[in-house]
């Protein structure tokens, strides 16, 4: 399914608002002084942990345990990427073969 | 004009790894897009006006399910949320770009802040004009490698069912990549404890919002707790 052009272009502002808000805010708010403000400073140090893991999750929401697959070919997945994560700190190679495996077992296997 | 050229030749070598970094990253979202029936046009248009590559990412989702705006932009915010402290990091630094400045905020991905903040050009190289290739460079290595994906896409056919696993893993690395440079793994477990149970409690399509606020609320109270044990830890820095 894709959207009309004009939506399309809608989610695209959408993005890039998104994306330029994070970018400008900082240099809006702080213009000429840094934040001597410690919850904010908090928030800065810990958010991005707990950010990235709702991003994992949100990536996974559609993965099933009652399908035919059990969720495996995502189990699997991300565990060849922790192992070769840590293994080789490559995060284009983590990335790039845990993809390879993932489609590999979606299209072969777990059909 | 040679100032320039000087600053581009000192700024080049920094960006190498960024180079075959997007080119990848890049053509991968460029063939995605394509397999979800977006043409190259689109994605280089959003490749050049966002310039963000899990934004991008996450976008395809956004442009392939029911047209929600709103959303687009929450999840959007959400996922760079980051950009912000590189922004507060960056607030000296940039002071006194002047009419680069924009654009130098304007290009602050995370591959170009990981530069930024840790190049020093040499001497007889203008500071200003090098942090702007750095960007320009890096912004143009993106826009590249989604246009070479898009037209990959579209002329060699392949089965691109599972490609879409490519954002997960892109997350996953990042969150491995955190959890071994932080001791303290309270916020990354928060974040995923939070999302699982509201994804529980209010179901795949409404929990992101829900699970935002958790994630204030649990790490605004764990702050409380370890309120003194921060103020030790910053003594002990100091």
């Amino acid at each position: 399914m894709t959207l009309s052009p004009v939506r399309t272009l809608i989610i695209i502002c959408m993005a890039a608002a998104g994306t330029m808000i994070t970018r400008f805010l900082p240099f809006i708010i702080f213009n000429g002084s840094k934040s001597n403000n410690s919850y904010i400073s908090y928030l800065g140090r810990v958010l991005p942990y707990s950010a990235v893991g709702l991003l994992v999750v949100y990536c996974l929401k559609d993965m099933s345990f009652k399908s035919s697959a059990y969720g495996l070919p995502e189990i699997i997945a991300i565990a060849c990427i922790t192992a070769l994560h840590y293994w080789k700190e490559n995060t284009l190679l983590s990335i790039g073969a845990g993809t390879v495996i993932y489609m590999a077992l979606v299209q072969f296997v777990f059909t | 004009m040679k100032e320039k050229i000087t600053a581009l030749k000192a700024a080049f070598p920094h960006t190498i790894p960024v180079l075959t970094g997007f080119a990848f990253l890049g053509a991968a979202y460029g063939i995605l897009m394509n397999s979800k029936g977006y043409g190259v046009g689109w994605t280089v248009l959003f490749s050049l006006i966002v310039f963000a590559g899990s934004a991008q990412y996450l976008a395809i989702t956004f442009l392939t399910s029911v047209f929600n705006p709103f959303y687009a932009l929450l999840m959007t915010l959400m996922v760079n949320a980051r950009h912000i402290f590189y922004g507060i990091s960056l607030l000296d630094k940039y002071k006194g770009t002047g009419k680069l400045k924009p654009y130098l905020i304007f290009g602050l991905c995370d591959e170009t802040f990981s530069i930024v903040c840790s190049v020093e050009p040499p001497e007889n190289v203008n500071r200003n004009w090098f942090m702007f290739f750095i960007t320009l460079l890096n912004h143009s290595y993106w826009v590249l490698g989604s246009a070479i994906g898009g037209l990959v896409g579209s002329m060699v056919s392949f089965n691109t069912k599972g490609l879409d696993f490519v954002l997960t893993a892109l997350f996953v690395v990042i969150f491995i990549g955190q959890w071994k440079t932080r001791k303290d793994h309270k916020p990354a477990v928060i974040g995923v404890l939070c999302s699982v149970i509201c994804l529980a409690v209010f179901g795949r399509n409404n929990f992101i919002i829900p699970s935002m606020i958790a994630i204030l609320m649990v790490l605004t109270i764990f702050r409380k707790g370890n309120k003194e044990d921060n103020k030790l830890s910053k003594e002990s820095v100091q």
